[in-house]
């Protein structure tokens, strides 16, 4: 029995006078990968940054509506609790530039004050490491700073940073779009490695992408949310004649 | 805050932050320490949220404070002494005679004369580091030696000025038959101009910088020469910026005490002509301030300084002005 | 086209460049001058003795500035102490509120108090703090000069932290953290670099003010350590034995002049040294 994670309910989002997400109804299963798929301007990204509120970050950002976590509607809670709650990857790579590989896997945990004993933070910063299969290649220099690694593995060094904080759902946001197709296939690896202990939501403008790793797809077209089904139905029968035509490749 | 209930291994009260894997009872306790590090955090940030705000306010607080207290002090003298205060041409405190005009006198004479002195060269060194040399090892050098003029202590300029300037114009005066005593407006306008230079020529540049090089092709293509491109494209499409440069080189002109007071002779009689001495609104405050000794002495120099406040406040505003709308166009 | 008139117009670009070149080259022949003038005139009066003594009455050679020295050190510190928190966070509230109503007048302020003479602030800092205490003291000194530094340091954070990409605050919140410790732990630690020069650049500007001090810390003969009395400092020193009539206390103020001409030197360039060093990486 699957139980709901993420459940919206008549969510709208907005910058200033421009309604960009508009009454948005879902309910995200736990443990599973979801794709949000449509053409750019489509809304898609700042539902997603609605969901651990990062969206009222931006000045004249303004939302309403349901949106629950495990029952609970995070505009509710503190923000600190919900992103502690529900991480994020972005579009670009972004280590914090000032500390080191180690440092950055812990950086949760270190710039918010919490003190973990060295054994501790040890296995956190493997276990982490690990789980983005990273640890072999950096765990000879875990001192040096973040910036120094490639544009792909920068970007599983940020997941690391995330799952280290052993959230319940991390949120990405087109985490692949700035990296090279072998740094993508890797990254792509790790979602059905990470789908076991989290849920994963992921922004994505490649329908490929969407269709090779999700296991629902949500489809946003002009701020609505038009179709949310199995992956599988989506690509094979859309039920919608606007996603019919986004997958065939009718719009632009 | 603390009564939660774990579920399948899930805290679900949304006041603890973050998972626990197992409900192990040191698992639970740990997510709660952890729940009340994020509610200490919380009441952190609404403080450092607040104190923000006020170190904002306390920038405004500063000024409205500064200009307030300029005005209460020199209430004293505008209720004695009027409007008339500022074009009364005799300052004599031993007969309570106050009046401002031979320091506003002196200062826009000495201000003006340096501003003279100082655009060519200004100008050049904008023209020569934004037009002619935009890098390279020797324009860096007169780049740097431009800014570490704006970095000499003012207190030096003056000795330097009166150690050696001051003689130099003595024999010059001697020369053309004014009266040889050195210190004066015109030597305190000499200092002036070189303390100035600085502040028109790096905005200057910057500006001279902004000039879009389609603008300078087309000329160049037409068959200008070089100096046919800055008079004719770079000079009138930078001129209200370097008029800006200019306006605050002036506000520091007006403005500068130290070296003024060194050279410029302070007497408060109405200079005759630019070699006299005289004195400017500083630097009669900065001579007679700790000396003045009645109530509307001390607030006539206040009032000075009030003058010489709002109207740095005003050449600075224009100029900042005419720059903003330069570098947003 | 007349080759005449083209030669001409050569010949006219050439005389214009040449212009050009002497006129820009002509504003380093007074900074040369100055800097030559205060090293040969200094260079001899400088020595142990000099920089642990304080001054001899006149008439009597010797003596040196200890006071002076200790006195623009304290002064500047105090100063430094005051102005660099409320600046940096001055600033940081700039950068994080760019819009609101208050920044506006913030910023205003900002720009207002930069231009505003030196001699006004001592003015005020008299009115504020040596009438009310009843005596010229270098705490009032240092507020005055605190007040110059301020818009400096401002500003420079202000622009600094403009610079730093919004990635890297979201990365930070992404990750739960309160925003003052995304502030102090991750914005202000990348942008350290800018921030500092920013603040090495007021401190630099304060040392050599003079006019501030003149009805605040006044100025004091003798070595003090108290910050509620009147103190010396090296610009103070320079200004009243330069005007004095007598040669040694000229003496004294040349050695004083070179070491305060050697520190500012020294303060501007370890700030275009961190500039470059310290350059925002991302």
């Amino acid at each position: 029995m699957e139980s709901t994670i993420i459940k919206s309910r008549n969510f709208n989002a907005s910058f200033g006078s421009n309604h960009v997400v508009k009454n948005v109804n879902i309910d995200i299963p736990r443990n599973h990968i979801i794709a949000v798929m449509g053409p750019s301007g489509c809304g898609k990204t700042t539902y997603l940054r609605c969901i651990n509120r990062m969206h009222e970050l931006i000045p004249g950002a303004t939302s309403s509506g349901e949106m629950d976590l495990n029952g609970e509607d995070v505009y509710q809670m503190h923000p600190i609790f919900v992103r502690l709650k529900i991480g994020m990857v972005f579009q670009r790579p972004n280590p914090f530039p000032n500390l080191s590989i180690y440092d950055n896997v812990i950086a949760g945990y270190k710039l918010n004050g919490i003190k973990l004993p060295k054994a501790e933070r040890d296995r956190i910063v493997e276990q982490s490491l690990t789980k983005v299969a990273l640890w072999k290649e950096v765990k000879d220099s875990l001192n040096k700073k973040g910036s120094f690694l490639s544009g792909g593995q920068q970007q599983r060094l940020c997941i690391a940073r995330t799952v280290a904080m052993e959230p319940e759902v991390i949120l990405f946001d087109e985490p692949t779009s700035a990296l090279d197709p072998i740094s993508t296939s890797t990254v792509e690896e790790l979602f059905h490695e990470l789908k076991a202990n989290y849920t994963l939501i992921i922004v994505t403008h490649n329908m490929q992408q969407a269709a090779r790793v999700s296991d629902k797809t949500a489809f946003f077209f002009l701020g609505e949310l038009v179709e949310y089904d199995e992956t599988k139905i989506m690509f094979t029968n859309p039920k919608d004649n606007r996603t019919q035509n986004y997958i065939t490749g009718r719009f632009s | 805050m603390d009564t939660s209930s774990v579920e399948n291994g899930m805290i679900t009260r949304s006041d603890l932050p973050l998972r626990v894997i197992n409900s192990s009872p040191e698992a639970v306790a740990k997510a709660k320490k952890r729940a009340r590090l994020s509610f200490r955090q919380i009441r952190t940030e609404n403080i450092f949220n607040k104190t923000l705000i006020l170190m904002g306010l306390i920038m405004v607080i500063l000024v409205v404070g500064i200009f307030l207290t300029l005005v209460v002090q020199s209430l004293p003298s505008i209720k004695a002494l009027g409007p008339k205060y500022l074009w009364g041409k005799v300052w004599d405190p031993v007969q309570d005679i106050y009046g401002a005009w031979p320091f506003l006198l002196g200062t826009l004479l000495s201000s003006f004369l340096a501003l003279i002195i100082s655009i060519p060269f200004s100008i050049s060194v904008a023209i020569f580091l934004g037009e002619y040399h935009p890098a390279g090892w020797l324009p860096n050098l007169l780049k740097n030696a431009v800014e570490l003029i704006a970095a000499v202590p003012s207190v030096i300029f003056g000795f330097w000025g009166l150690a050696v300037l001051v003689p130099i114009v003595r024999t010059f005066e001697s020369h053309i038959g004014v009266a040889p005593v050195g210190v004066g407006i015109f030597s305190s306008s000499l200092i002036l101009a070189i303390m100035i230079i600085p502040y028109a020529a790096s905005l200057g540049r910057s500006m001279i910088n902004l000039v879009p090089s389609h603008l300078k092709e087309a000329a160049y293509g037409l068959g200008a020469t070089r100096w046919e491109v800055i008079r004719s494209v770079v000079l009138p499409y930078t001129k209200s910026g370097l008029f800006a440069g200019i306006l605050l080189s002036l506000g520091r002109a007006l403005g500068e005490t130290m070296a003024v007071t060194m050279v410029i002779g302070n007497t408060s009689l109405i200079p005759k002509n630019i070699f006299a001495p005289g004195n400017t609104m500083a630097s009669v405050i900065a001579n007679e301030f700790t000396e003045a000794d009645k109530p509307v002495y001390l607030s006539a120099l206040i009032e000075l300084g009030l003058v010489l406040f709002l109207v740095t406040v005003v050449i600075n505003m224009i100029g900042k002005k005419i720059i903003d709308r330069f570098t947003n166009d | 086209m007349n080759i005449d008139s083209v030669k001409f117009r050569l010949g006219k670009n050439r005389g214009f460049q040449i212009l050009i070149y002497v006129l820009a080259f002509a504003c380093v022949v007074p900074l040369l001058a100055i800097l030559l003038f205060i090293i040969k005139a200094g260079i001899t009066k400088i020595n142990w003795h000099f920089l642990v003594n304080i001054p001899k009455p006149v008439g009597e050679t010797g003596g040196g500035i200890a006071n002076a020295l200790v006195g623009s050190i304290i002064i500047i510190l105090v100063a430094s102490v005051i102005a660099i928190p409320i600046g940096i966070l001055a600033g940081v509230y700039l950068s994080e509120n760019r819009k609101s109503k208050l920044a506006y007048w913030t910023r205003l302020s900002t720009d207002i108090l930069q231009g505003v003479p030196s001699i006004v602030i001592g003015i005020v800092a008299y009115f504020w703090l040596v009438k009310p205490l009843r005596g010229f003291s270098a705490l009032s000194g240092s507020v005055a000069l605190a007040i110059m530094m301020l818009p400096i340091v401002v500003r420079s954070t202000e622009e600094t932290l403009k610079l730093l990409p919004p990635s890297l605050k979201e990365a930070a919140l992404a990750l739960g953290m309160p925003f003052h410790r995304v502030i102090f732990k991750v914005v202000i630690p990348v942008g350290i670099g800018g921030i500092l020069s920013g603040v090495m650049l007021s401190i630099a500007r304060i040392t050599g003010e003079t006019a501030p001090l003149l009805f605040t810390a006044f100025g004091n003969p003798y070595l003090s350590f108290k910050l509620t009395k009147p103190m010396q400092s090296l610009p103070l020193l320079i200004f009243n034995y330069a005007t004095s009539p007598y040669n040694d206390w000229h003496d004294l103020a040349w050695g004083a002049s070179l070491i305060l001409l050697v520190w500012v030197i020294f303060l501007n360039i370890f700030t275009k040294i961190i500039t470059r060093k310290w350059k925002v990486q991302l």
